[in-house]
């Protein structure tokens, strides 16, 4: 898998808008964001309501993603681009849902919503109407996904990146600084764990660095051990959906798992070990 | 916060109640030629530079953080490639508001 099978830019984005095999998808950490403006044909998948589940924490089953996306006009067949805000967090996070169900062909818009606004191109309000289809999933891929005692298991054998930001990682704050802070769990981070924050895989734009600059970020300056299996973590799975979308689908390492738990789960956890302070 | 909000931004940028008293809130609001900025976003660096969260502005061109205590500089990025930066100093049950003109 290359570059250009994951990522398309914006120019590619507006020549291929009314392309019928070609579903546009927002989705944004501001839900509302895409009820002010989207591009030309995107659909909207509202990350809480859409794409968690109501009731326990955990997210859509198979077949719960099956109707959505039956509900939102995608096939099987359709290239879906997803795009949002926040620098793709949200789009990464989906796009890593998409691959858990098996769809085939998918794409991130490279800079997301932020370099298409800051771009000052077309916004529009119109939501399209799409007909129903009869989307089939796979089960979910396993592969793709940690869980938390898999993490622990993975303290000091396996690469664990903690991808939230410095201030987060040695426990000075317990969520992303646009957040309020008050929460019950534990600061810090996972044992073994470097810190390797998802910004640093992207330009001030919200493009993704060139795959040598990735390669160096975490292989050189992290100092990660592409041969070993890798779990990626950071809050509740958004920002490390964005970090999976660059060591899995960008730089093609075959075994890196997403842990959705994150810190939410790990800071709750009675008895598991926790480092404060600097990596060690 | 609700576990749900998660890793997610308040919608619109300052929109969000600040209510906890805790909080070393950083906010403030952007403007163009005298009019509120609602297209661009709002990033907040650390002292060592380095990116720690980043909010769409809101229809007010405001914004807001929920920072800790110390240093920090507000870059406001804006279409055109405009952006500016503005260094502030935060403290727990403070709020520190800025005025952004870009």
């Amino acid at each position: 898998m290359s570059r250009s099978d994951v990522l398309v830019d914006a120019d590619w984005v507006e020549a291929h808008l009314d392309d019928p095999g070609v579903v546009l998808v927002e989705v944004d950490e501001d839900t509302t964001a895409y009820d002010k403006g989207h591009i030309r044909n995107a659909v909207k998948l509202d990350w809480k309501k859409d794409l968690q589940d109501p009731v326990r924490r955990d997210f859509v089953d198979r077949r719960g993603f099956e109707q959505l996306l039956s509900e939102r006009g995608i096939s099987n067949d359709d290239t879906v681009v997803l795009y949002g805000g926040n620098n793709n967090w949200f789009a990464a996070y989906a796009y890593w849902y998409f691959r858990l169900y098996g769809h085939q062909g998918v794409k991130l818009l490279d800079g997301g919503r932020k370099k298409w606004e800051l771009e000052s191109r077309e916004m529009v309000t119109a939501v399209p109407e799409r007909a129903r289809t009869s989307y089939q999933a796979t089960v979910q891929d396993s592969s793709l996904r940690a869980m938390r005692d898999e993490v622990v298991a993975a303290i000091g054998k396996q690469n664990l990146v903690d991808v939230r930001s410095p201030d987060e990682f040695t426990g000075k704050l317990l969520a992303p600084a646009h957040l309020p802070q008050e929460q019950a769990q534990r600061a810090g981070h996972i044992p073994t764990a470097k810190n390797v924050p998802w910004s640093k895989a992207a330009n001030d734009d919200g493009t993704f660095k060139t795959d040598d600059e990735l390669r160096a970020l975490y292989q050189g300056e992290a100092g990660l051990d592409f041969s070993k299996d890798t779990i990626a973590y950071c809050r509740i799975g958004e920002r490390s959906a964005h970090t999976w979308f660059v060591l899995h689908e960008l730089l093609g390492l075959p075994r890196v798992k997403n842990y959705d738990g994150s810190w939410t789960e790990y800071g709750s956890l009675v008895g598991v070990p926790i480092e404060l302070g600097e990596a060690r | 916060m609700s576990e749900a909000q998660g890793c997610g931004a308040p919608a619109g940028g300052a929109a969000l109640p600040a209510t906890a008293s805790g909080e070393a809130v950083i906010e403030g609001h952007v403007r163009r030629a005298g009019a509120a900025l609602s297209v661009g976003y709002a990033r907040l660096l650390n002292d060592g530079g380095e990116f720690v969260a980043e909010v769409p502005l809101g229809q007010d061109g405001g914004f807001r953080f929920f920072a800790a205590p110390g240093t920090w500089t507000v870059r406001v990025l804006a279409p055109g490639g405009v952006s500016a930066d503005q260094t502030v100093t935060a403290g727990y049950g403070r709020r520190t508001a800025l005025e952004v003109s870009v």
